[in-house]
C-alpha cells in the first residue's frame, strides 16, 4: 500500500513536472499579438544586417545561448526547429522587446529595434 | 583585509570573461534595465567638487551588481570619500534590491527599490533627498563621521524605451531609521545612443558605442516641509563609451541650479560586466 501511494505521488509529480516544460517549451508565441506576429524584418535578406548582428549576438546572446547559438545546459538552441521555422520574424522580436522573464531571459528593449531586427536576420540564417 | 579584498577581485576579474555592456550613463537616476541574470558588474563611480570658501572632496563609490532573475537585481555598495586638507575615510556600504513586477515591456516600466544604508559623512551624491545641500559638506570629517545614518530607501523607478530613447524618473523616499521625518526627492533623465543599428565590423569608437543624454536631481524637503525650499538641484550633460574589452568609461559634469547646491560636480565612472560568474567557477572554467 505504501509503496503503491509512492509510486503514485513520483508519478503525479513527473506528470506535473512534464506538463510544466511542456507549457513552457514555446508557450510565449500564443502570447504574441497578431500585429507584433505579422511584423516585417527591415533588414530582410541584407548581408550587412546578418554581419552586424552576428556582432550583436556575440556581445549580449552568446553568453547564455552559445557563440553559436547551440543552446548551453540551461538555455535552449536557437538552431531549433521552434525558433527557425515555426516562429516569425515578428514573434522573435516581441520576445526580444519583452523577453520572458519568468524564465531568465531579459527584455533587449535597451538595444533599440535596429539591432534587434539585425539580431534577428542573423538568427534566421542558421542552419538547424 | 584590503589586500584580500583586492586579491579576491583581481581572481573573479580574470577568471571570468567580460561582457559587453550597454549601460546608460547616468550616474544618480535608474533606469527600468536590469542586470542580466548571472551577470556580476562591478562599477566605480566617483564624484568631484569644492563648496565655495570650503574644501574640494572626491566621493567615491565601489559597486557590485548582480543579476539574481530577469526580474531581480541585488547590488552592494562600499562608499567612501577624501577630502582635501581634512581626511580619506570609509564612509559604509549599502545594500539595495530592485524588483521588475510587470514582467513584460510596456511604454511606462514600474520597478521597486528598496535600500538599506548604513553610512556617515558621504559625500558621494549617489540621491539627493531632503533638504541634503551645500551646508554638509562645510562639516569636518571627525565631526560628520559620528553622525550615523542607518537609513531605508525606497524608489518608484519609471522606464520608458522608445526609437531608442531611454527616458527615466525617479521618485524617492528615505527614513533615518532613527527618530527622523520621511525624505524626498526625485531624478530624471534621458539618453540615447549615437547610432542605433550595429555597424557590420567590428569596432571600437563607432558611434554605437558612444550613448549621450542628459540628468537632473534634487531634494523635495521632508515630511514636514515637502518642496523646494532650502533644497538642492542638478543638471548636467552625461556620456558614456562601451568599450570592446567589456569596460563602460562615463563622465559628466553637472551644474548646481541654486544656492544650496555645490556650483559644479565632475562625475566620472568605470563599468566592468562579468558574464556568468557563478556558472563559469560551478564548470571551475
Amino acid at each position: 500500500m505504501k509503496r503503491a501511494r509512492v509510486w503514485l505521488f513520483t508519478m503525479t509529480v513527473l506528470m506535473l513536472a512534464v506538463l510544466a516544460f511542456g507549457v513552457a517549451d514555446g508557450s510565449w508565441m500564443r502570447h504574441v499579438p497578431a500585429k507584433d506576429h505579422e511584423r516585417k524584418n527591415p533588414y530582410d535578406g541584407q548581408a550587412d544586417a546578418v554581419a552586424a548582428g552576428r556582432i550583436v549576438f556575440s556581445d549580449h546572446c552568446a553568453q547564455c545561448h552559445g557563440e553559436n547559438a547551440q543552446g548551453t545546459k540551461k538555455r535552449p538552441s536557437l538552431r531549433s526547429a521552434r525558433i527557425q521555422q515555426e516562429a516569425t520574424v515578428g514573434d522573435l522580436h516581441w520576445l526580444l522587446v519583452n523577453g520572458n522573464m519568468g524564465r531568465g531571459m531579459p527584455s533587449w528593449s535597451k538595444l533599440g529595434d535596429p539591432q534587434i531586427w539585425q539580431v534577428i536576420t542573423y538568427l534566421k540564417t542558421l542552419s538547424p | 583585509m584590503l589586500r584580500s579584498c583586492c586579491a579576491l577581485l583581481v581572481a573573479v576579474m580574470a577568471a571570468a570573461l567580460p561582457a559587453a555592456a550597454q549601460e546608460r550613463p547616468y550616474f544618480v537616476t535608474y533606469s527600468h534595465e536590469m542586470e542580466e541574470p548571472g551577470n556580476l558588474e562591478i562599477e566605480v563611480f566617483n564624484a568631484v567638487g569644492k563648496p565655495p570658501a570650503g574644501n574640494r572632496f572626491l566621493g567615491s563609490t565601489t559597486e557590485f551588481e548582480y543579476g539574481l532573475k530577469a526580474w531581480w537585481t541585488s547590488e552592494f555598495y562600499l562608499d567612501g570619500q577624501t577630502t582635501w586638507h581634512d581626511s580619506t575615510i570609509f564612509t559604509g556600504y549599502r545594500w539595495e534590491n530592485r524588483f521588475r513586477p510587470l514582467l513584460r515591456e510596456h511604454r511606462i516600466n514600474p520597478v521597486i527599490y528598496v535600500e538599506f544604508e548604513n553610512t556617515s559623512a558621504d559625500k558621494a551624491l549617489r540621491e539627493v533627498v531632503g533638504h541634503d545641500g551645500r551646508p554638509d559638506f562645510y562639516v569636518p570629517n571627525a565631526e560628520a563621521r559620528a553622525d550615523k545614518e542607518r537609513e531605508l530607501e525606497l524608489k518608484l523607478i519609471l522606464g520608458s524605451n522608445f526609437r531608442g530613447w531611454n527616458l527615466s524618473e525617479n521618485f524617492i523616499a528615505e527614513k533615518n531609521l532613527a527618530n527622523a521625518p520621511w525624505e524626498f526627492g526625485y531624478a530624471l533623465a534621458a539618453s540615447r545612443a549615437l547610432k542605433l543599428a550595429a555597424s557590420a565590423h567590428k569596432c571600437s569608437f563607432c558611434r554605437e558605442k558612444l550613448m549621450a543624454g542628459a540628468e537632473m536631481y534634487g531634494g523635495l524637503g521632508d515630511w514636514h516641509g515637502f518642496g523646494t525650499r532650502l533644497t538642492s538641484h542638478y543638471l548636467g550633460p552625461a556620456i558614456n563609451w562601451s568599450a570592446p574589452s567589456g569596460m563602460t568609461f562615463s563622465f559628466s559634469p553637472q551644474f548646481g541650479l541654486n544656492d544650496y547646491s555645490i556650483p559644479r560636480l565632475y562625475r566620472f565612472g568605470v563599468q566592468y560586466e562579468v558574464e556568468q560568474i557563478v556558472n563559469r567557477f560551478r564548470r571551475g572554467e
